[in-house]
């Protein structure tokens, strides 16, 4: 019999991942490995790794990677592309690394048309640390630091950063995909894909945020953590493609 | 027309017993495990007499790549 699903040359084998049961960060680290591998850009490309729980993606993915401070990695990924523009680079970083602590670093790379690709991983919580309240976070959801609830009038309203920068002349690609089952996964590595190419074809920054369940901290089974990523999450940070500046083919 | 025999193995030392692939799956393939694996998990077996259709759904949503899906 001949395998169908054959591995990932971009992921490393035979190492078990640190994430919790049902966490989304395993399926984005495995559909950036298939797309790499895909595009043929593997064996040239740095994924700029977060302070957070995915602090040690390169235990797991097979591509160069480095660490950067937390919510820096798009002045990394800046620094490596300018010095390196044959390197593919991806700034991997969750929503309070590349939302909060780095928001400077985030929408000046942006808006400086910076040629990399982020991957922003929106869980509404800092997850790494315990499940505070992430600037994603959303109106009455309750975390370790939002006890009854996050309110406006303490803590202003969700952040929707990729929203923001989509507005900016340098971002060539923008879209919001999520990976709660089987087609949204698929839409998510076409969506990835889409980033990727343009970072090749050198068109500018692109950004791919995907709303990724965090059973452990939302206090729910990977299952309930799914369902409410469709009833609740996403109706606040809608899916789709928010900033599409690539050359329409003719 | 000759029906295609799919077949599913699950790598259980590296599955978490999240349950999504049997959430997914249209045939029931999926069943929990009794057992644990060296991790802590109940892991998933594929259930006795179940058909895969290899459609692919459980390894599109396995956070852990755990399981592999082999055809004739
Ligand atoms: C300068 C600095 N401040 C604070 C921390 C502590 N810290 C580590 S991870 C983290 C939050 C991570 O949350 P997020 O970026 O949402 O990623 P997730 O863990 O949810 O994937 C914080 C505050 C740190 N490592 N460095
Ligand atoms: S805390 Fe949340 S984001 Fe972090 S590994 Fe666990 S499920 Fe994933
Ligand atoms: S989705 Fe993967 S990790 Fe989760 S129960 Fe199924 S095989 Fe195990
Ligand atoms: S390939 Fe399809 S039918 Fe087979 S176990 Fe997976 S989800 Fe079920």
């Amino acid at each position: 019999m001949k395998l169908k699903n054959p591995w990932p040359i971009y992921f490393k084998k035979d190492v078990e991942t640190h994430y919790c049961p049902g966490c989304g960060h395993g399926i984005v680290h495995r559909l950036i490995s298939e797309a790499v591998e895909e595009l043929d850009v593997g064996k040239r490309t740095i994924c700029v790794n977060p302070a957070g729980c995915a602090v040690i993606a390169y235990n797991y993915l097979n591509v160069d990677c480095i660490e950067s401070a937390h919510g820096r990695g798009t002045a990394v990924a800046t620094g490596l592309k300018r010095a390196r523009p044959d390197l593919f680079v991806i700034s991997y970083q969750g929503d309070g690394d590349l939302a909060a602590i780095g928001t400077a670093e985030t929408i000046h790379s942006a808006n400086r048309g910076e040629c990399f690709t982020a991957v922003l991983i929106n869980n509404a919580v800092y997850g790494m640390t315990g499940g505070q309240m992430a600037p994603t976070t959303l109106l009455s959801q309750k975390t370790t630091t939002t006890p009854t609830g996050r309110t406006s009038g303490n803590d202003g309203y969700p952040l929707h950063i990729t929203d923001v920068v989509a507005t900016f002349k340098g971002v060539a690609y923008a879209e919001r995909v999520a990976v709660n089952g089987p087609a949204a996964v698929q839409r998510a590595k076409k969506a990835l894909k889409n980033a990727f190419q343009a970072q090749i074809d050198g068109l500018g920054y692109s950004i791919i945020e995907v709303l990724s369940p965090c059973p452990v901290n939302w206090k729910m089974s990977p299952i309930e953590a799914w369902k409410w990523i469709d009833d609740v999450l996403s109706k606040e940070f809608p899916l789709g493609v928010l900033a599409d500046r690539r050359p329409k083919a003719v | 027309m000759s029906k295609t025999k799919n077949k599913v193995v699950i790598r259980t030392e590296y599955c978490k017993g999240c349950g999504l692939c049997a959430a997914v799956c249209k045939k029931g393939v999926l069943q929990t495990s009794e057992n644990l694996n060296k991790q802590g998990y109940y892991y998933m077996e594929p259930a006795e007499g179940a058909e895969c259709t290899g459609c692919m759904s459980c390894t599109l949503v396995c956070p852990d790549l755990a399981i592999e899906v082999y055809s004739e």
